[in-house]
């Protein structure tokens, strides 16, 4: 029997990808694509709202992307990717059929479950909107654990917002407050301007009784950090999605070291209060 | 039906929350309720700024013009905010258009009579600059916001 266990563990390496097929791919904005895959290690689908995996374009190399679809049930795995560089090109040009590596799920999870009983704010800015989507899959599912709802979503302008059609279908939810902001626009825009911490002051949340999840571009990220601390949410109820470029994904490397964490294995997800005096940091 | 006064609307407003009664009621001596009606314009570009805005209900579009570029719109004003600050520093002309997005009511008040009381009574001056000075804080803070561009895209 112990034999059996530590033969299945000897498997489980977390460095050795399993395959995964492509089976759809939609474009979302002019550079962002989400794919869909069916895998063979079912493992993989037992990811947590938050978390990510390593996806390697065979012969090309492997990126840390977080999973972007519905943690409940999940029968394909589903990463939202902007093409910025080599892997990221490769991944999101994947058409169907063709055959990637996974490894994973990694890091920390966005804590859906110390939220029950609260007020929840989440905060997404960008493509922030695609780590933060598996959390919110799992909060309107799971509603009635729940206090008041708040999604707020800023980006650069109107042609930047991601998964429109979802942004529509959660407006629709009327114990849903589904505020969107864009940087610029023009006057053909009928939707909001302005940056997305004045959407903090627009939110319904008691700021005693709220956790709230943050991600986006980590500028952006720490402004709204401070925005909800200065509106009272203490700093350990607010928690930022970091990003570093990961290797491992094990904590092994040290690639994404960010101060005293290592991204990959102390997060990627992080109390503010944690990161507070690391986001003012020059050059880290 | 029992109607508000424009001196209780205006210590409902959240500019203007907490505002000494008596303040209210000096402020008021100024207000008069306004609508407009959507895609309406509150003011333009360049026109004399002899006004300020509560906006109570709807949404304000700010918006700049330049030659040989579409409009674009830096901001919306909603429920609960200002709208207009140029009545204050001279020479008192409006730098933007201000569009109504939707069906908008606000409290208007007078520029002029506000200033003069202003300058009569310090203490009101006092009591709207350090509501005024936070306002101007925010806005140009979020201006430097999207000056930073937080959503650019990686290089």
């Amino acid at each position: 029997m112990e034999m059996a266990v530590a033969s299945r563990d000897l498997i489980a390496d977390p460095m050795l990808p399993s395959l995964a097929t492509v089976v759809e791919r939609r474009r979302e904005l002019s550079d962002v694509w989400t794919l869909d895959l069916e895998v063979e290690d079912p493992a993989v689908l037992a990811f947590k709202p938050g978390q990510f995996n390593m996806l390697y374009a065979l012969g090309v190399g492997e990126a840390a992307i977080s999973v972007s679809g519905d943690p409940d049930g999940a029968t394909r795995l589903i990463h939202t990717i902007r093409d910025v560089g080599k892997v990221s090109h490769a991944l999101s040009h994947a058409e169907p059929g063709t055959q990637l590596g996974v490894r994973g799920p990694f890091g920390t999870a966005w804590p859906v479950e110390k939220a029950y009983g609260k007020d929840v704010v989440v905060l997404a800015g960008g493509l922030g909107l695609a780590p933060l989507r598996p959390a919110i899959y799992h909060l309107l599912a799971n509603r009635e654990r729940y206090g008041r709802l708040a999604i707020l979503y800023g980006a650069r302008g109107p042609e930047d917002l991601l998964f429109e059609d979802q942004l529509a279908e959660w407006r629709g939810h009327l114990d849903v407050q589904l505020e969107v902001t864009v940087d610029h626009a023009d006057t053909r825009w009928r939707g909001n301007v302005g940056v997305v911490t004045g959407l903090i002051r627009r939110a319904d949340f008691d700021p005693d009784e709220t956790e709230a999840f943050v991600c986006g571009p980590e500028i952006m990220m720490r402004f709204c950090a401070e925005a909800l601390y200065d509106a009272g949410v203490a700093g350990d109820a607010v928690h930022l999605s970091m990003e570093r470029h990961m290797k491992c994904a094990i904590g092994h490397c040290g690639r994404c070291q960010y101060g005293p964490y290592l991204i990959c294995r102390d997060g990627a997800v992080f109390a503010y209060d944690k990161l507070r005096d690391l986001l003012t940091m020059k050059e880290l | 039906m029992e109607q508000r006064g424009l001196d209780t609307i205006i210590s409902q407003h959240e500019f203007f929350s907490g505002l000494d009664p008596a303040f209210s009621e000096l402020v008021a001596g100024c207000a008069k309720n306004v609508r407009f009606e959507t895609d309406s314009y509150l003011f333009h570009q360049g026109d004399e700024a002899t006004e300020f805005y509560l906006i109570r209900h709807g949404r304000v579009g700010l918006e700049i013009k330049a030659p040989g570029r579409a409009p674009m719109r830096f901001l919306t004003a909603g429920e609960g905010d200002i709208v207009g600050i140029s009545w204050l520093i001279p020479p008192y002309t409006w730098n933007y258009d201000a569009k109504a997005l939707d069906l908008v009511r606000a409290v208007s008040l007078d520029a002029t009579c506000l200033r003069g009381k202003c300058e009569t009574d310090n203490s009101l001056g006092y009591e709207l600059m350090k509501r005024f000075v936070p306002a101007l804080a925010d806005r140009l803070h979020s201006t430097r916001l999207q000056l930073l561009d937080l959503y650019g895209k990686p290089a």
